[in-house]
């Protein structure tokens, strides 16, 4: 059963076509690539399915469910759950209130509890509290987690962008490029740590990346988006070997006979 | 000084405190920014002080009603405004004041322009304060539980808000309905506290008297509004004796915070006994063994 799978989804801003009729499906526990050249629409992507966009064209299901008419929290609360190209982490917070805060969705106390203090207050306050501690330390933030999150190191936001959206539980993770800004070392560690991730939490991925090493150890399946429009979809191999995809990347090779 | 009049600044700052205690949820917590929270306390102050005159209520259970019905007039201007981002939602708050404030200089069963006179005075100094220190727990029980959370989240990023699962209007619409659940008791107590009450009392330079305490006190810290409002009722009084300067030093007091500190008196952080012995023990350190300890 494929856990997300777009079906002919196409988005216009005004006469431009950002994303035309792209399909696929993603199976569940699968980590799934999304690559094209700048400008390709994959973040266009990510934000029709989060609902931040509505699609002009095509149809949207999750778990055999059609996405439609949801706002971007309802989404969330399905179980889909997004880290941003330009990082948006809840800046004065402290490294634990960030993920504190993702973690509401585990209690379910009211205004009238939270007042007064009794009931379930403590004890979903106390398990909350937990979970955060887990997820920090899963995610090795655990020393920095009274620093504020601005004064994070660029790899370290990215990281508790990544624990953040775990807190809600998610099914689906889309990543927006997690490996920016990220050296070699850290890179090869991130991918580790989304193998990690994606076998604890039982989380299907789908993830858009620059990074070519990262893409092709980590994605089960790559698909290619070229000026908005599918161009190729496989495994790392077959990506690997496909002209039209270098071709989009480097340019098309010369014709040195051509001359004169 | 007598204690009359000393009791009766405390009074006023009691019930400035209250109102700015609503609004420093909605603008330092929420990140909403209010020019018509005089409005919320003209129709507390109005409905309270029928309701005790005219209806024969009881004290508390009239200043209930009267918060209450702000607190409805919040949820409705928040259900058509709080779709609209930013600046907008101020200029409609403001609008929404300045509205409250005409509709009742023409209602005839409300004085008028001319007020409504005679209202028992029922407010003393302890119930303001009773008042008010339910109000600062209430406050920071929220505060500190996943709601307060959530509305912090929505001050901080309201995208990543969004994407985490949190219902961005609905946790507006509970900031401002509990901002302007707390502007109609206070408004409620400063009737009964004047005895008379008039339209003019609740104009926009109310309002923004309001939102420059919050800021003063620094936006995010609920004991900055607290010592904001202290501080910027008892000034004017202080000054009262040169009397065509004291609205002088008053702006003057608040541009020079605005200049040293643009964070607030407090800076969004909160007075608490730990963080003094935090400071102490720092400070202690700092001469212990200075170059050692960083930052």
């Amino acid at each position: 059963m494929s856990v997300l799978s777009l079906k002919h989804v196409t988005k216009k801003f005004g006469g431009l076509t950002a994303v035309g009729d792209v399909s696929f499906d993603i199976e569940e526990n699968e980590i799934f690539g999304l690559i094209g050249p700048n400008g390709a629409g994959k973040t266009t992507i990510f934000n029709c399915i989060t609902a931040i966009y509505t699609i002009t064209e095509g149809e949207i299901f999750f778990n055999d469910k059609k996405l439609e008419k949801l706002k971007p929290f309802e989404i969330a609360n399905i179980g889909i759950t997004r880290t941003f190209q330009n990082i948006r982490l809840f800046k004065n917070l402290s490294t634990y209130d960030n993920v504190l805060t993702a973690c509401h969705k585990s209690a379910d106390y009211g205004v009238l509890s939270s007042i007064i203090r009794i009931g379930k207050f403590k004890k979903q306050e106390r398990e909350l509290n937990d979970k955060t501690a887990e997820l920090l330390k899963l995610m090795g933030l655990w020393e920095y987690k009274d620093m504020v999150a601005s004064n994070l190191p660029y790899g370290l936001q990215r990281k508790l962008e990544i624990a953040r959206a775990l807190a809600l539980n998610p099914k689906l993770l889309l990543l927006d490029e997690p490996a920016a800004g990220m050296n070699p070392e850290e890179t090869l560690q991130l991918m580790e740590l989304i193998r990690e991730i994606r076998d604890k939490f039982n989380l299907t991925v789908l993830i858009i990346e620059h990074h070519m090493d990262l893409i092709m150890g980590v994605c089960d399946r790559i698909f290619v988006l070229n000026f908005g429009v599918p161009l190729a979809q496989g495994t790392p191999m077959e990506i690997q070997g496909d002209k039209r995809v270098v071709e989009a990347y480097l340019g098309k090779q010369e014709d040195n006979n051509a001359e004169g | 000084m007598s204690w009359v009049y000393f009791s009766g600044i405390l009074i006023m700052s009691g019930i400035n405190l209250l109102t700015v205690l609503g609004l420093s949820l909605l603008t330092g917590f929420t990140g909403l920014f209010s020019f018509g929270h005089a409005g919320f306390m003209a129709i507390g102050a109005y409905i309270s002080a029928t309701m005790t005159m005219k209806m024969g209520i009881p004290f508390i259970p009239a200043l209930m009603i009267g918060g209450f019905a702000a607190m409805l007039s919040g949820l409705l201007i928040g259900k058509l405004t709080l779709n609209l981002k930013g600046d907008y939602f101020c200029i409609a708050t403001l609008g929404f004041g300045e509205a409250i404030r005409l509709i009742l200089d023409n209602i005839k069963y409300f004085g008028g322009a001319r007020g409504l006179p005679n209202i028992p005075p029922y407010t003393t100094l302890t119930n303001v304060v009773v008042i008010n220190i339910v109000a600062i727990i209430v406050l920071v029980f929220i505060i500190k539980s996943r709601h307060g959370r959530n509305m912090v989240a929505i001050r901080e990023e309201e995208m990543a808000s969004q994407v985490i699962g949190i219902d961005v209007f609905k946790y507006k619409m509970m900031s401002l309905a509990i901002s302007a659940l707390y502007a109609g008791v206070a408004g409620g107590l400063l009737a009964h506290y004047l005895g008379y009450i008039q339209p003019i009392m609740f104009k926009m330079v109310k309002s923004t008297e309001l939102t420059i305490i919050v800021i003063f006190g620094g936006l995010g810290s609920v004991s900055g509004s607290v010592i904001g409002a202290l501080l910027l009722t008892f000034l004017p009084e202080v000054l009262r004796s040169f009397y065509e300067w004291r609205l002088v030093v008053y702006g003057a007091a608040v541009i020079l915070i605005m200049i040293t500190r643009p964070q607030g008196l407090m800076g969004g952080k909160e007075f608490s006994f730990k963080g003094i012995s935090k400071i102490i023990k720092r400070f202690r350190n700092k001469n212990k063994d200075d170059g050692e300890v960083k930052s």
